[in-house]
């Protein structure tokens, strides 16, 4: 598959790799897909007490178009309400990236991620925000 | 299943250190998808472009004689190759065509006494979907499991063949994971109930010892492009003594004795020919190069990695195929950082369909296994520095991605898993 330019770009250089504290009441966790699919994310997001996102952190198990989609998303949900990231759609990280049609599953996955890392962090918070939440965590049951 | 590699040719520059050793740039990886023809081999085929350029056919003058001659030479050749007789070997587009012609030919033939067939689930798409096809006209077909190995096992295959049963297709080598079946075993099982025994050897010809005679096989396939030979030229090897009779798919002429209508293409079979010249002559030390740089492969990968699996069993194989699942890593992923080699992906990511492998997961294979794996082919023209070359930059990649890796950071963390809920989607 012939892929372009940006999504090489975050593949090669994926922005934000790595890990927070789960247990911290100021981070989110979201953790979508599933190993049989072929497609893992976790995405972590710091939230200020402005209700700001400050750092986000992901790391995937996926194709490169996964994996730069979730490198996208959490360069795009920095500095942004609870809110705004909340309205991230899957359709402006497919155009951004250029996906195939046959990879847009892949940016469906990174918007599920960034919604359930913000429905942890309000459950978590006790600060449930205006937008309803759709995206369930997967739960990490060996904790 | 094919990777897309770079545009061009580049050579690695001394500056990088390990690489320092002049190596063109993409390396090809994928023989199991197609070879290189062989430089002697387009040297054969060229003369009969332009100047025995003749119809084989022809009766009457020196350019039919000569093109015809060289059909002859070629067939001989082929048939040198697998133990066979001359007049055993029909010559077809390919073995897609092959196997076409042996299931569904032989199937309708015998039909009125026998309507059954038995085959296996790791088949090559050809050989099952004529199966299904002869589903649809009302036969009886038996789709065999395999071993967790990617072998048949012996005692199904005699349950499942009955006296009414008329053929048993069973491939030599499988195309992703490299797995030889017991051939000689399985045609005495098949003739055991007068069935007749037809094996695809598209990726066995010329790269493992075959001899129709000694293992009693009644057809095979083969494909010349999967050994080196040019693209759209294979052969059926059809059993005379005793007699396999099979339907044609293709009506005309009555070329190739009536079972396949058409004008020769004598350029691609003089190279076929050659192509299976070559490998009867070189086959013992073109082996021994191959099991060298598979080997050379397996252990330089798994000294500096850990969970690597080779899939498929590790001693019934041909070595010049190696399917090693990297856990925790999604194989079109890895691909992409290995771009430079040109390789192919079990991971459903790669696939149009974004299903996993069905020969994978027919071994058993969990699906996120499946989606990790990564097939190596190695061949004639594979050097050591090409290994080498794909050693260092495999590691440094399944390194890299496993550190990006949620699943790897759970079991690193000493997570199982298969405790996890994860999410449908
Ligand atoms: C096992 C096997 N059978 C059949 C085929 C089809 O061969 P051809 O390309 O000659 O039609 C292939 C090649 O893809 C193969 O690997
Ligand atoms: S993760 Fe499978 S296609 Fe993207």
């Amino acid at each position: 598959m012939a892929y372009g330019e940006k999504l090489i770009d975050h593949y090669e250089n994926p922005r934000n790799i790595g890990a927070m504290d789960k247990h911290a009441t100021d981070v989110g966790t979201g953790l979508v897909g599933a190993p049989a699919c072929g497609d893992v994310m976790k995405l972590q997001i710091k939230v200020s007490a402005e209700g700001i996102i400050e750092d986000a952190k992901f790391k995937t198990f996926g194709c490169g178009s996964a994996i730069a989609s979730s490198s996208l998303v959490t360069e795009w949900v920095k500095g942004k309400t609870l809110d705004e990231a909340e309205s991230i759609k899957n359709t402006q990280i497919a155009q951004h990236l250029a996906l195939p049609p046959v990879k847009i599953h892949c940016s469906v996955l990174a918007e599920d991620a960034i919604k359930a890392a913000i429905a942890d962090y309000r459950k978590k918070s006790g600060k449930p925000g205006a937008a309803h939440v759709n995206a369930e965590p997967a739960k990490v049951a060996a904790e | 299943m094919a990777t897309k590699t770079q545009e061009g040719t580049k050579t690695v520059q001394a500056k990088e250190p390990a690489t320092a050793r002049n190596i063109a740039l993409p390396i090809y990886l994928d023989y199991q998808a197609t070879t290189p023809t062989d430089p002697r081999v387009v040297e054969a085929m060229l003369p009969y472009f332009t100047t025995k350029f003749g119809n084989p056919h022809s009766r009457n003058h020196s350019f039919g004689w000569e093109a015809e001659e060289g059909v002859e030479t070629a067939r001989a050749q082929i048939a040198a190759l697998v133990g066979a007789n001359d007049k055993e070997i029909i010559f077809t587009s390919g073995a897609t065509e092959s196997n076409n012609l042996a299931i569904k030919g032989v199937g309708r033939f015998y039909k009125d006494r026998r309507n059954e067939i038995v085959t296996v689930v790791t088949e090559h798409k050809c050989v099952l979907d004529a199966c299904r096809h002869l589903e649809e006209e009302g036969f009886k077909v038996t789709y065999l499991a395999v071993k967790q190995n990617g072998l048949v096992d012996l005692d199904h295959l005699r349950q499942a063949v009955t006296d009414k049963t008329a053929l048993v297709s069973v491939m030599a080598v499988n195309n992703e994971i490299g797995v030889v079946q017991p051939l000689k075993e399985i045609a005495a099982i098949a003739h055991e109930k007068g069935a007749f025994f037809h094996t695809d050897a598209a990726q066995a010809a010329g790269k493992i010892p075959l001899d129709v005679e000694d293992m009693h096989i009644d057809l095979m396939s083969i494909s010349a492009h999967k050994m080196y030979g040019p693209k759209g030229i294979g052969a059926l090897y059809v059993r005379r003594k005793p007699r396999v009779r099979l339907h044609a798919l293709i009506h005309g002429g009555g070329q190739e004795r009536g079972m396949r209508s058409g004008t020769l293409p004598v350029p691609l079979i003089v190279g076929f020919g050659r192509a299976a010249e070559i490998a009867k002559n070189e086959m013992a030390k073109d082996n021994e190069r191959i099991r060298r740089l598979s080997d050379r492969l397996f252990n330089g990968i798994n000294k500096q990695l850990k969970d690597v699996v080779l899939n498929g069993d590790r001693e019934a194989r041909f070595p010049g195929n190696l399917n090693l699942s990297f856990s925790y890593v999604e194989g079109e992923s890895l691909m992409m950082g290995i771009r430079d080699i040109a390789v192919s992906s079990g991971s459903a990511c790669t696939s149009a369909s974004l299903e996993p492998s069905y020969v994978l997961r027919a071994l058993g294979v969990e699906e996120e296994m499946a989606h990790t794996s990564i097939r190596f082919g190695i061949g004639r023209m594979t050097t050591e520095a090409e290994i080498d070359y794909a050693i260092e930059t495999i590691v440094k990649h399944v390194k890299k991605l496993r550190e990006m890796s949620p699943l790897w950071e759970m079991v690193q963390e000493g997570i199982d898993l298969k405790s996890i809920q994860w999410s449908d989607h």
